[in-house]
């Protein structure tokens, strides 16, 4: 697998109109349907600020959560799991369809099962993942991977998910209605529901006062996988456990507004149980897997640990300038846009991924409207310096894999020329003599010349006007 | 092999973090939000309507008549309710034997019946509800026995009864107040509007999995 | 508007002229510098200072930042505001080095050098409370906001502020005023491509805008629309802000 380099990916998307008309479009009625959801300022920053305590303080006291999660999980009946690795965490998943003789399975939207490949896992070993959230449906034909951790298939338009669902599901024929198009869906998915051995979920709060898994979303396909078929297995990344029931409904709010500018989701599914005693609906068995995956490692770093408190709303991707322009497959990861480019290289390590925090101007968009106000440009600014630093001693995987032996001569050369008033007083008086003779089809000035002109060197520093005018020096 | 996982994923995250107590959070935001019994009904009634969800305001014992006209002369040809439930005996003692424009009543909790075969195959359900919230305009739902959880999702067509009384404020306020922590049911259901989505290009569609409509009788 | 506190009316300020000023836009460094004596500040420009370390900080090599910082904090060592003619410079001397100088034997010095940075317009508007008087003929500008000015450092209004006193300048709107330029310092040279679209499409809400002249508070704004602006053959003149209120407001006569 070639190794992903986001500047390579993005140069091919900016280049694409259709897709970034398509995602200008799109983000532009995110941005404006949130905006119209927070109508009070007071309010949304006193309940960021809410959103920022009730996540911080289930980080901070994330062991004695997980044991209390676990342990009224498992008095409700829930059957806790714990994977240490995606692989584990697979390995767990297949074991206990094999053991509940399940052979097909639905799926509901769950970003920690796409971190885990689980869908291909399954299929490798015989047995079929199907997607029930429409976006995934759409995009498991088209075996992409989703652009948006919200929207998966907002990358693609109506004429071209018809084209999509006529050629991959047999007997159906071409419509752009998209309520034509959904009644299609409901019909192919109410069968898969009805027949499926086990449903597999995500978990949005976990909450360990209760043992109490909850689930956010619009169409039932969440509530079908989980309540239909006869085991009910959901996946969580070990973050998302939450201290109080009282924690969620802020939570919640925050989530909702943030991401669609809905005041609430369609439903809200909180499961506590398998089916009881008298019972006529629900899992007979329910399965919680807690993936850590390098999440742990994550949390020993005070300043990295924030990175954590996501929610998943995708509220900064929705505004984040670069995301608009090159779309999420261009991040060529799970989770893309800003909370991608901090997650993903301390979670596959900044050998395999410290390109993506280079992949930002720093204009602070996305920590203005994060629900749960993780410091985002702080920490791209932190992996940059472990990106380049000695890996000794660094809590992040794969610190100073980025680093290149000419960059770091050619800033010891700017440091020189700018830790010393003497020397640099001297250097920018030859720059402004000089400077406007340099071409500007050299490198690194070739970039910036390709559409702008070249900066042109003033005649006197302000150095020199300074003094020339009898400005005192102190 | 899982406790050793268990072990070791612990270890790691108590090697990191400190060991100083956290503060609690201030609530007082959500705390904050009070209003009238008359403003939550509008309010639970707009938000219900601005998502496509419709909502009848009827007198205590009303319901059965409303819900006679709103079910008339429309395909819908079977109802399944909860016998045992005190609306359900309602509606069973006043709803007539062989009217051709109204469905026909199918029970939850018919022997010999397969519920879950039974509830993919009607055309409309009725369930109760424990509560509303007027912040978000929810329906709350903790399904039973006699009502279970597909009933509110595999018809079409889901009508729930709620009680004005039991419409609360907020979503946290409904927490606390009725101390859910204390004793959570199998299954509790916070129902906002018929299914829908808008992955396809932002455009709304409705009843893609859950029923394309909610019709929510307030009893006031 | 910025929340921050501010302190009374100093007689005697630094001033801080950043690199990309010194030897790009020094006009507009001196022009700055005179706004501040005109309102009877003496003003300080030690001849040592260099660079605020930003580029090296933001590019992952600290150290290197480090080393220039401190050139920066030992030489604006008296308890005297420093003005700061960059919204992100501004941002760079009072919100990192904080940190930047963490357990180094300079850290309180740093730390104390920190909290007297002003941005220019900050300034102006909250000490000095200027009240400008325009002299010049009609003309329809365009304001440009940094996002270090923006949102690091809470300043959206005032730069605007101080424009709306100049009765001949109409201020024509921007449709994506809050949206970054695409610069990003050395983004703009490693990531060009994604750089070179934003800068395109704020380049062209500058040109739609009708706009005669475009105003900054932050020249590598300034330099990446103005120059892309220009390589469309726009003509549209590009000011910073000090440059552009004292042209507007001084007797030249």
């Amino acid at each position: 697998m070639t190794k992903a380099d986001f500047r390579t990916s993005a140069a091919r998307a900016v280049g694409d109109t259709q897709l970034r008309k398509n995602f200008r479009r799109a983000m532009d009625g995110l941005m404006e349907k949130r905006t119209a959801a927070f109508p009070d300022g007071d309010e949304l920053e006193r309940l960021r600020t809410l959103g920022e305590s009730i996540r911080s303080r289930s980080l901070a006291k994330l062991p004695e959560l997980l044991v209390q999660l676990e342990h009224t999980c498992r008095e409700n009946g829930i059957q806790v799991h714990w994977a240490e690795t995606a692989e584990d965490g697979n390995r767990i998943v297949l074991d206990i369809l094999k053991q509940r003789n399940a052979k097909t399975l639905v799926k509901g939207k769950s970003m920690v099962s796409e971190e885990m490949e689980l869908n291909h896992f399954l299929e490798a070993h015989g047995i079929e993942a199907l997607e029930s959230d429409l976006g995934e449906y759409i995009i498991q034909l088209a075996q992409e991977m989703p652009s948006h951790i919200v929207m998966p298939v907002i990358h693609r338009n109506t004429a071209q998910i018809a084209e999509l669902m006529e050629r991959k599901i047999e007997g159906v024929s071409y419509t752009e209605n998209p309520d034509e198009l959904c009644k299609i869906a409901r019909k192919v998915l109410r069968e898969k529901f009805y027949k499926a051995d086990a449903g597999i979920s995500g978990v949005n709060f976990a909450v360990a006062e209760t043992g109490t898994l909850c689930l956010v979303e619009n169409e039932g396909n969440g509530r079908m996988s989980t309540t239909a078929p006869r085991t009910h297995i959901a996946v969580m990344g070990i973050e998302k456990v939450v201290e109080h029931l009282q924690d969620v409904p802020p939570l919640l709010s925050l989530l909702t507004r943030s991401a669609t500018g809905q005041h609430i989701t369609t439903y809200f599914n909180m499961i506590s149980s398998p089916r009881r005693p008298g019972e006529q609906d629900g899992p007979e068995e329910v399965h919680l897997v807690l993936l850590d995956n390098g999440r742990s490692r994550i949390l020993a770093d005070p300043e990295l640990r924030p990175t954590l408190r996501c929610i998943r709303c995708g509220a900064c991707m929705n505004h984040c300038p670069v995301y608009t322009r090159v779309g999420g497959h261009a991040y060529q990861a799970v989770i893309p846009g800003p909370i991608g480019k901090i997650l993903t290289p301390q979670l596959r390590g900044l050998d395999e991924r410290g390109d993506m925090p280079f992949g930002s101007t720093l204009c602070n968009a996305c920590v203005e409207v994060c629900p749960v106000r993780i410091p985002i440009v702080d920490i791209l600014l932190r992996l940059r310096a472990e990106a380049n630093g000695p890996e000794q001693g660094s809590s992040v995987k794969g610190a100073g894999a980025k680093r290149d032996g000419k960059e770091a001569m050619a800033w010891k050369g700017w440091q020189a020329m700018h830790a010393s008033g003497a020397l640099y007083n001297g250097l920018s008086r030859l720059m402004a003599k000089t400077g406007n003779m340099m071409p500007g089809s050299v490198a690194p000035l070739k970039a910036w010349t390709a559409t702008r002109t070249k900066p042109r060197f003033a005649a006197r520093t302000l150095h020199q006007m300074t003094r020339k005018r009898g400005v005192p020096n102190e | 092999m899982s406790d050793q996982s268990r072990n070791r994923i612990l270890e790691r995250i108590r090697e990191g973090l400190p060991a100083t107590p956290f503060p609690g959070s201030d609530f007082s935001v959500v705390e904050e939000k009070q209003w009238p019994l008359e403003t939550r009904v509008k309010m639970l009634r707009e938000r219900l309507e601005s998502v496509n969800g419709q909502v009848h305001q009827c007198s205590r014992d009303g319901w059965v008549a409303e819900l006679r006209n709103l079910l008339s002369g429309r395909e819908v040809n079977s109802l399944l309710y909860a016998p045992g439930t005190e609306h359900g005996s309602e509606l069973e003692n006043s709803w007539p034997g062989n009217d051709a424009g109204l469905p026909s009543l199918l029970s939850t909790m018919e022997e010999e019946v397969d519920f879950r075969e039974r509830v993919f195959d009607v055309d409309a359900s009725l369930t109760g509800t424990i509560g509303g919230i007027a912040e978000t305009g929810t329906l709350v739902l903790w399904p039973t026995t006699q009502e279970p959880r597909l009933m509110s999702l595999a018809p079409p067509v889901h009508i729930a009864l709620l009680d004005a009384a039991n419409i609360q404020n907020t979503f946290w306020e409904t927490v606390n107040q009725s101390q859910w922590a204390a004793d959570m049911p199998t299954n509790v259901l916070l129902i906002s509007g018929p299914s829908k989505t808008a992955d396809i290009e932002q455009h709304l569609s409705y009843g893609v999995h859950g029923p394309k409509e909610l019709i929510v009788l307030i009893r006031e | 508007m910025s929340d921050r506190s501010y302190p009374e009316r100093p007689e005697c300020v630094y001033f801080f002229g950043t690199c990309l000023i010194d030897l790009f836009y020094p006009g507009a460094g001196m022009a700055g510098i005179e706004l501040l004596q005109r309102e009877g500040l003496k003003v300080i420009f030690p001849q040592a200072q260099s660079c605020c370390g930003q580029p090296a900080y933001n590019s992952g090599f600290r150290e290197e930042a480090r080393a220039v910082a401190r050139n920066q904090v030992r030489h604006f060592s008296k308890p005297y505001p420093v003005i700061v003619p960059s919204g992100s410079c501004a941002s760079m001397l009072r919100n990192r080095y904080p940190d930047l100088f963490k357990d180094d034997p300079d850290e309180t010095a740093a730390v104390d050098f920190s909290k007297r940075v002003y941005e220019l317009t900050e300034f102006l508007v909250h000490v000095l409370k200027v009240d400008l008087t325009d002299l010049g003929a009609p003309v329809k500008v365009a304001w440009h906001g940094s996002c270090s000015m923006q949102r690091e450092m809470g300043l959206r209004e005032e730069p605007k502020r101080l424009l709306a006193q100049l009765d001949n300048v109409d201020i024509r709107p921007l449709e994506r005023e809050r949206e970054c330029c695409g610069f990003g310092g050395t983004f703009s040279i490693k990531l060009p491509e994604i750089s070179a679209a934003m800068a395109a499409d704020k380049a062209g809400d500058v040109e739609r805008s009708g706009a005669e002249v475009l105003v900054s508070g932050d020249c590598g704004c300034l330099m990446n629309i103005s120059g892309t602006l220009e390589a469309q053959g726009q003509r549209v003149a590009p000011r910073h802000i000090a440059e552009f209120l004292w042209e507007r407001t001084h007797d030249k006569g």
